[in-house]
């Protein structure tokens, strides 16, 4: 086994930006702040196991099993003014596999300097951004590539280079970005699991936009709070960040095309003592006929539940996505529902555990998942993560995973 | 010499008099006795305005191992005893947590708005707050302990004054007005010097003696404010104490409603 492919080539640019802020942080004069530039983040090792056969040539399998050993970095250097007035923040991920090259990747998920001035804010570099409420799918976030070769879930977002200028008022915040650089999204190579039928060739991306990855993205949104209600709306226009999958002249590998879109979205909840009200719709316009999708859902705790410290929550949502995938990409949440169960022992090591189950409404394929984290000592985390992917129907985008039934274990040690 | 009726009657009124005072005296209820002395402690801190403050939070259980968490307080005076404090707690560990976010609006009667900022996931969530008797992040803190102390929040009752250290305290009983509360009533220690509160004890819903929270090292700060830079509090039924060591604070920070909004969340690290 070996970690081969160390850094391809596209990775190098996040490198140099990663140098290049870590320059500037540096060339900070020391007299605006005494507590210096503080150095945090994880170092961890992950093991995948995947416990059926391949579905498609070319899959990692053992004799045994399908193992795939990771090493994963974050580290963080973050560095406040003194006044709190200017934050610098360089943040590069890195991760080795053993068994999918296109795995190995890094990325500058953060580096900015940000100012704050009174009411107003604004950042310049690469950042992450996340909006939502829901638990299931992520909707309405648009800002940030999905890093797609990391995990399925679209929580992993490869860092956007943007100027945010954003201002609080009393009446709420308002957040206008504009984003040179697009990122396109990454996948698994033709040895990785989890990626579909035919390996998806990402330097054969394509564009709708004239100017390509140069097209400008912009987003302007609004958030603020009414009472028990929070609620957030954008607007985006630009290169979309799901790009359709085409295949190829001889049908070998599947080429992203990235659509430019309209997408207006909108993020509520109503916070009801111990039940949570939440709502995610998107409405696009640019793939095909315009369309709405919707996660709509409801979440109750039962805190101290049996009497123990512990917190049960259970969560119920409606998923629906009126998209046509004959001009647009595909979704596996076009009419599913969402049931789960969340569980925070509250105790010192602040364990906790989500076990969740994916229904399409239509074709029955179900997708099952269970997380679960444990602190161990002061500076150790251990986490557990299943997915199962059951009665998958071959007209499904997830049937392309049913032989992908895993068990992840992850132990991070934080600095 | 006057005659002896007019002595009677001189007699009599300066009993009626005394008599009177004492009546006086007694018109106070305990209730308005302890609601007073409440109000005497509450308002000792008035016009604060805000301050920022670190400290560690050291856990124990019941065979004496320990776990620490370190984290920054910033605290907004609202000066309207109908409306509470606002709070923006951030973590820096266990190192896993760091950037870990709380941002309080107190309410009087009603469940405070709290939302917790997530880093890992840059996620700003609203959170239910009915919470108030579960556990402040794993210590024997309860939510309801560790927000602000309105006055409002509870009904007093004058119990009887003693000594307490080189002091003399009151001894006020206060029960919670608000639901969801994990206490039927505490028993608190408030000094007649500095008018600071000394001691609390929290009463479970069975009426059981549940915890004892002391405060120590008072330090004056600004020439005018009180701040215990010790809170111990320990737990009678499982054996099991956490400390908070608080460092210095700082006033006068200039701190406003914008720093302690939603949105700012998302700029903590």
């Amino acid at each position: 086994m070996t970690f081969h492919r160390l850094l391809p080539s596209a990775e190098r640019r996040a490198a140099a930006l990663a140098l290049t802020v870590a320059a500037l942080l540096s060339a900070v004069p020391s007299a605006a702040g005494a507590q210096g530039p503080k150095l945090s983040g994880s170092i961890g090792s992950e093991v995948r196991l995947f416990f059926e056969e391949p579905k498609f040539d070319g899959q990692f399998d053992d004799p045994i099993a399908g193992i795939q050993p990771s090493l994963l970095a974050e580290p963080e250097l973050s560095y406040d003014s003194q006044d709190r007035r200017h934050q610098f923040n360089l943040a590069p991920f890195l991760r080795l596999d053993a068994r999918d090259g296109d795995r190995s990747h890094a990325d500058l998920r953060e580096g900015y300097w940000r100012y704050i001035g009174g009411d107003w804010e604004v950042l310049l570099g690469v950042n992450r951004v996340f909006w939502g409420v829901t638990e299931s799918r992520h909707l309405v976030n648009v800002i940030n590539q999905i890093d797609a070769v990391e995990d399925i879930d679209e929580e992993d977002f490869l860092g956007q280079p943007m100027v945010n200028l954003a201002t609080q008022q009393d009446w709420g915040r308002v957040d206008l970005f504009v984003m040179p650089g697009f990122r396109e999204r990454t996948f698994p190579g033709r040895n990785g699991r989890l990626r579909p039928g035919i390996p998806v060739d990402e330097n054969a991306a394509q564009y709708d936009s004239e100017l390509a990855r140069g097209q400008p993205d912009t987003a302007l949104r609004y958030s603020h709070f009414f009472g028990d209600f929070d609620l957030g709306a954008y607007y985006f226009y630009g290169n979309g960040r799901e790009p359709r999958l085409v295949p190829s002249g001889q049908g070998t590998r599947l080429e992203p095309r990235y659509d430019l879109i309209h997408q207006g979205g909108l993020d509520l909840q109503y916070t009801d003592e111990a039940w949570l009200w939440k709502l995610e719709a998107i409405v696009r316009e640019g793939q095909g006929d315009p369309f709405g999708a919707v996660v709509a859902g409801v979440e109750y705790t039962f805190f101290q539940a049996f009497e123990s410290d512990a917190d049960l929550g259970l969560l119920a949502e409606f998923l629906y996505d009126g998209r046509d995938e004959d001009d647009a990409p595909p979704t596996a949440f076009d009419e599913d529902v969402f049931f789960g169960t969340r569980l925070a022992l509250n105790d010192v090591q602040d364990s906790t555990a989500l076990l969740g189950a994916i229904v399409d409404v239509e074709d029955g394929s179900t997708s099952i998942f269970f997380e679960a984290e444990r602190r161990l000592g002061d500076s150790w985390k251990l986490e557990l993560e299943v997915r199962a992917f059951l009665n998958i129907s071959d007209s499904n985008p997830a049937s392309s995973f049913e032989n992908d039934d895993f068990a992840l274990l992850r132990l991070s040690y934080f600095f | 010499m006057p005659p002896k009726p007019l002595k009677a009657s001189l007699a009599l009124a300066v009993g009626l008099a005394l008599l009177a005072a004492a009546a006086t005296a007694q018109a106070a209820s305990p209730e308005e006795q302890g609601f007073e002395i409440a109000a005497r402690s509450d308002r000792s801190d008035r016009g604060f305005g805000d301050n920022r403050v670190r400290l560690k939070m050291v856990l124990r259980n019941a065979a004496g191992a320990e776990a620490t968490r370190s984290l920054e307080i910033a605290t907004l005076e609202v000066p309207d005893e109908d409306v509470g404090d606002k709070s923006l707690i951030v973590f820096d560990s266990p190192r896993d947590i760091d950037g870990t976010a709380l941002l309080s609006h107190a309410k009087i009667i009603d469940p405070d708005d709290q939302w917790l900022y997530l880093p890992a996931l840059k996620r700003v969530k609203r959170i239910s707050s009915v919470n108030k008797s579960g556990p402040f992040v794993g210590s024997e803190f309860a939510f309801e302990d560790f927000t602000a102390l309105e006055l409002k929040k509870y009904d007093y009752k004058y119990i009887r004054s003693e000594p307490c250290g080189e002091m003399t305290c009151d001894v006020v009983e206060r029960y919670p007005r608000y639901e969801y509360s994990g206490y039927v009533k505490q028993l608190s220690w408030i000094d007649q010097e500095v008018f600071q509160v000394r001691k609390v004890e929290f009463y479970d819903r069975r009426g059981d003696l549940l915890k004892t929270l002391s405060l120590e090292d008072y330090r004056l700060y600004e020439d005018k404010y009180w701040r215990a830079q010790k809170l111990a509090m320990v737990n009678h039924q499982t054996g099991k104490s956490t400390d908070l060591i608080y460092e210095d604070y700082v006033f006068g920070v200039g701190l406003g409603d914008r720093d302690f909004i939603k949105g700012v969340l998302q700029r903590i690290r």
